[in-house]
C-alpha cells in the first residue's frame, strides 16, 4: 500500500528532523516524563522542544480527531508512527491519564460539549488528570465503593473517600466515580463525575511507599459541590463507563515499564558484571533468566501489536485487556529483579549522587505495585476465566 | 502487515481445518499406532491431502505449486498439531519445497518441484547427529572424489527418513565442526549404495530415522546450492522448519487447552464442577494468556519471514521458543486437570503429551532458542 509507505518515509523524516537527540534515551527518573497539567515544568529545554513540536503536529494523540487536538490518523498510521518512535527510541512526549484512561472514554461517552471542553485540553498537556476509583477497604472490588453524590438542585454534594489515587497531589482535575443511588445492586447507582481539583473541600495527603516515594495519595472530599453537567454517560450507569475505561488502563499498565526500548537487558546486565571470552555474559545462570525473559518480551510486544490489529479487525474480546494487564505486569516485576541482579552491589544504593538518589531499587520497589493497581494479577485471571473462557461458579 | 489472518488465509485455515478434522482425528494417529503400520502416516490421505493443493502450498507456481508462504503453511501445521496428524507435509512440502526453491539449480526444481506439487515424491532433510539439535556441529564429511563427493557419517532424527525418495543431507565439505563455514547440502538419493537406513520407533508415533552413510557417492550434481556455502541456506530453510513447528506445537497447545476447559466445565467433584475452583480457574486463565502470547509470537515470525526482513530469525528464535514452553506447559496442564484419566492411554491427552516433547527437541528446544537470541543481541 503506497499511502502507508508515503506515511512512513514522512513519518521518519519528521522525527529524524524534530525529536532532539536528548529524547532518544530511556527514561531513567521520574523527571524524564512529562506529564502536563497547570503546574507543569520542563526538566529540560530538549525536553519542552519534544513536547511542542509533537503537540503543535497533534501527535501527542495521534489517533485523536484533529478538531480536539488530535493528530487524526487511522489506526494503520498510528500503529506506523508509534513503530517509527520506537526505531529512533524516541520517549512519548507527554504521559497523561486524560490520554490513556480518560480520553477514551470520553470520546465514546461524552457529550459533544463535554468533549470539546475536555479532549483538546487533554492533547495539549493543559490539564493534568487523576483516577478517583479506589476506596478504603474496597481494594479490587471496585463496586463497593461508598463515596456519595447527593442531589442539590443542578450539582450533586460530594462526600467520601479515596485511596491510591496516583499523583492526586499534582492532579488539576479528577475523573471519579461516586454513589449516587445505594437502594438496588451495588454496580446500579454509580455515576462518572469530573471535577476540578481545586474545588473547595477537596484534599489530598500521600501515602509513602517501600520505594520511599509518593505516587500514591488518599483524597478526602467534604462537601464538594459539583455541576450535574459534569456527569459523564447517565446517571446511575456509570459502571458502564468506569469498565470501558479500566480497559484502557489495563492495556497501558501491561505496557509500562521500558519495553522495546533501549539496549538489549543482557548488555545492561554486561556492562556490571562483564563478559567471558566468548564474549558471553559471564553468568551463565543469569544470562540463562535474561534470555527466556527477553523471549517473553518479545512475544509480549507481539501480543500487544495484535491486539490492536484484532480491535481494528473487529475480532477483539473486550476482556482481552485483563490478560494483557496481568502478563504485562508480571513480565516488568521480573525485568526489574533481573535489573537488580544485573546490577549486583551496586543496585542496593539508596541516597546517593551516584546512584541517582537509588533510582533503580526504587524503580524495582515500585514494580511490586504493578500487579495490584488496576485490578490484582488474581482479579485479571478471574475475569480471564469467568469472561473469556466462560468458566463456571461466583 | 496486521497480526491477523486475512481472508485467504481464513479460508484456507477453514479447509484444512474440514479436512483433517474429518480423514484424521486423533483416532487416526491411534490405529496406525496399534496396527504397527510400517508407513507410520496414510498414504491414500496424503494423495488426497495433495489434490486439495496442500502439499505444493510453498512449491512456485511456474512448478505446479500455489506459490504461498510460511504464514499459509503454518495455518496448515497448526490445523496437523490439533488432530496430531501423521503427515509428510513438514519434511516435504515444508523443507524440502523451501531447499529445492532457495537453493536448487534450475535442472533440480523442475525435476522434482512438481513432484512435490502433486505429492508423490517424498522427501526428507537429514542434519542432526547428537543428541540435541546443533546444526554447525556438524562433523559428517563431504570428501570430494572424482566428479563428485563422497559421503561418511550418521544422522539422527530425521523425520520421514524411512519413507523418503530423496534425502536433503547437510555434511562438511570444510572446516570443522562448530564452524559456520565449510557446509554443504547434498540431494542423495535413498536407495544409494553404503546407506543404511533405520526407522526409529519414536514416543510420539511419528516417523523418524536413523541413517548411516559408509562411503556414499554424489555426483556434483547431486549439490544443493554452493559447495561449502550451505550454511546459510541451511539456516534460512531452519527457520523456516522452525516457524512450521512453532505453528504446530500452537495448535498442540489449543487442542489440548480446549479439552481440558470443556473437561473444567463439566467434571464434578466434591459436589461442585471442578472449573468453580479457583486455584483452577487462576491456571486455566493463566495458560490462556500464554498461548495468546505465543499465538502471536508464532504469527509475527512467519510474516517476517515472508517478508524476508533481516531481524526474522530473532523472532524466529523467540517463537519456537515461546512455543515450546507453552506446548510444554498445556500438555502439562492438560494432564493433570484431567486427573486420573489424563494419565490413561484410553484417553487422547497422552498423544499431546508425546508429540509436544517431540516438537519441542525438532528444530532447537526452548533453551537453544532463548540462546540463539541472547547471541543475536550479543550478551
Amino acid at each position: 500500500m503506497p499511502d502507508t509507505d508515503q506515511f512512513r518515509r514522512d513519518a521518519r523524516v519528521w522525527l529524524e528532523a524534530n525529536c532532539p537527540p536528548e529524547m532518544r534515551r530511556p527514561m531513567t527518573s521520574d523527571e524524564d516524563t512529562f506529564w502536563g497539567g497547570r503546574n507543569a515544568k520542563f526538566s529540560s529545554e530538549p525536553q519542552r522542544v519534544w513536547f511542542e513540536r509533537m503537540r503543535d503536529k497533534g501527535w501527542t494523540v495521534p489517533h485523536w480527531p484533529t478538531e480536539f487536538g488530535g493528530g487524526g490518523l487511522d489506526a494503520e498510521q498510528t500503529k506506523i508512527l508509534r513503530q517509527e518512535m520506537a526505531a529512533i527510541s524516541a520517549r512519548l512526549p507527554l504521559v497523561s491519564f486524560g490520554i490513556s484512561m480518560l480520553g477514551p472514554a470520553l470520546l465514546k461517552y461524552g457529550t459533544d460539549a463535554q468533549k470539546k471542553e475536555h479532549l483538546p485540553k487533554i492533547a495539549a498537556g493543559l490539564i493534568r488528570w487523576c483516577q478517583g476509583y479506589s476506596e478504603p477497604n474496597a481494594g479490587s472490588d471496585l463496586a463497593s465503593l461508598q463515596t456519595r453524590a447527593e442531589s442539590d438542585g443542578d450539582d450533586f454534594i460530594i462526600n467520601g473517600q479515596k485511596i491510591w489515587t496516583s499523583y492526586a497531589n499534582f492532579a488539576d482535575w479528577i475523573f471519579c466515580l461516586v454513589r449516587t443511588d445505594a437502594s438496588g445492586k451495588k454496580h446500579d447507582g454509580i455515576s462518572f463525575i469530573l471535577f476540578d481539583m481545586a474545588s473547595k473541600g477537596v484534599s489530598t495527603k500521600p501515602i509513602l511507599l517501600i520505594s520511599g516515594k509518593s505516587p500514591f495519595c488518599e483524597t478526602f472530599f467534604d462537601n464538594v459541590r459539583v455541576p450535574k453537567a459534569n456527569v459523564i454517560g447517565t446517571v446511575n450507569r456509570g459502571w458502564d463507563v468506569a469498565k470501558y475505561l479500566l480497559q484502557h488502563e489495563r492495556a497501558m499498565i501491561s505496557g509500562m515499564g521500558e519495553r522495546g526500548v533501549g539496549r538489549p537487558l543482557g548488555q545492561v546486565a554486561a556492562d556490571s558484571i562483564g563478559a567471558d571470552e566468548q564474549g558471553r555474559l559471564d553468568d551463565a545462570m543469569l544470562r540463562g533468566q535474561i534470555a527466556s525473559f527477553e523471549v517473553d518480551e518479545a512475544a509480549l510486544a507481539c501480543a500487544a501489536e495484535r491486539a490492536v490489529d484484532l480491535a481494528k479487525a473487529g475480532q477483539a474480546h473486550p476482556a482481552f485487556s485483563s490478560a494483557m494487564k496481568y502478563y504485562g505486569t508480571e513480565l516488568n516485576k521480573r525485568r526489574h529483579e533481573i535489573l537488580m541482579s544485573a546490577g549486583g552491589i551496586d543496585a542496593l544504593e539508596w541516597e546517593s549522587e551516584r546512584s541517582k538518589q537509588g533510582a533503580r531499587p526504587r524503580a524495582w520497589l515500585r514494580t511490586k505495585a504493578n500487579s495490584i493497581e488496576g485490578g490484582t494479577s488474581e482479579v485479571m485471571l478471574g475475569i480471564v476465566a469467568k469472561r473469556i473462557l466462560d468458566l463456571p461458579g461466583a | 502487515m496486521a497480526l491477523v489472518l486475512n481472508e485467504e488465509q481464513t479460508m484456507l485455515r477453514d479447509s484444512a481445518r474440514g479436512f483433517i478434522g474429518d480423514k484424521a482425528p486423533v483416532a487416526h494417529l491411534r490405529q496406525l499406532r496399534d496396527s504397527k503400520d510400517a508407513t507410520g502416516f496414510s498414504r491414500d490421505l496424503w494423495r488426497s491431502f495433495a489434490e486439495m493443493g496442500f502439499s505444493g502450498l510453498l512449491v512456485p507456481e511456474e512448478f505446479g505449486g500455489s506459490g504461498l508462504g510460511c504464514v499459509e503453511a503454518g495455518v496448515v501445521m497448526e490445523e496437523i498439531g490439533r488432530t496430531l496428524m501423521p503427515s509428510p507435509f513438514l519434511a516435504t512440502a515444508v523443507l524440502a519445497a523451501t531447499a529445492l526453491k532457495r537453493g536448487g539449480s534450475a535442472a533440480q526444481k523442475s525435476e522434482h518441484l512438481p513432484k512435490i506439487a502433486e505429492g508423490s515424491l517424498l522427501a526428507a532433510l537429514a542434519i542432526d547427529e547428537g543428541s540435541k539439535h546443533r546444526p554447525l556441529q556438524t562433523a559428517m564429511q563431504a570428501v570430494r572424489s572424482g566428479n563428485g563427493f563422497k559421503l561418511n557419517g550418521a544422522k539422527a532424527f530425521v523425520v520421514d527418513g524411512h519413507t523418503a525418495d530423496l534425502l536433503i543431507v547437510a555434511a562438511r565439505s570444510a572446516g570443522a565442526p562448530g564452524e559456520r563455514e565449510g557446509l554443504t547440502l547434498f540431494l542423495v538419493d535413498p536407495r544409494s549404495k553404503g546407506i543404511e537406513l533405520e526407522r526409529t520407533a519414536m514416543v510420539d508415533s511419528h516417523n523418524a530415522a536413523r541413517i548411516v552413510f559408509d562411503n556414499v557417492e554424489v555426483n556434483a550434481d547431486g549439490v544443493l546450492g554452493e559447495v561449502d556455502q550451505g550454511g546459510m541456506l541451511l539456516e534460512g530453510v531452519l527457520n523456516i522448519g522452525r516457524g512450521a513447528v512453532a505453528s504446530e506445537m500452537v495448535g498442540v497447545s489449543e487442542e489440548v487447552f480446549g479439552r481440558t476447559v470443556s473437561y473444567l466445565k463439566e467434571r464434578k467433584q466434591f459436589g461442585k464442577l471442578i472449573g468453580e475452583f479457583q486455584a483452577l480457574q487462576h491456571r486455566a486463565a493463566h495458560l490462556y494468556t500464554e498461548i495468546e502470547i505465543t499465538r502471536a509470537a508464532v504469527l509475527k515470525a512467519l510474516q517476517m519471514l515472508d517478508e524476508n526482513v533481516d531481524n526474522a530469525g530473532a523472532a524466529v528464535a523467540v517463537a519456537k521458543a515461546r512455543a515450546g514452553t507453552t506446548a510444554t506447559l498445556a500438555v502439562q496442564e492438560g494432564v493433570q486437570m484431567h486427573g486420573g484419566m489424563g494419565m490413561t492411554d484410553q484417553f487422547d491427552i497422552g498423544f499431546f503429551m508425546k508429540r509436544a516433547r517431540v516438537c519441542q527437541e525438532l528444530f532447537g528446544d526452548s533453551n537453544f532458542h532463548a540462546d540463539q537470541l541472547a547471541r543475536l543481541k550479543n550478551y
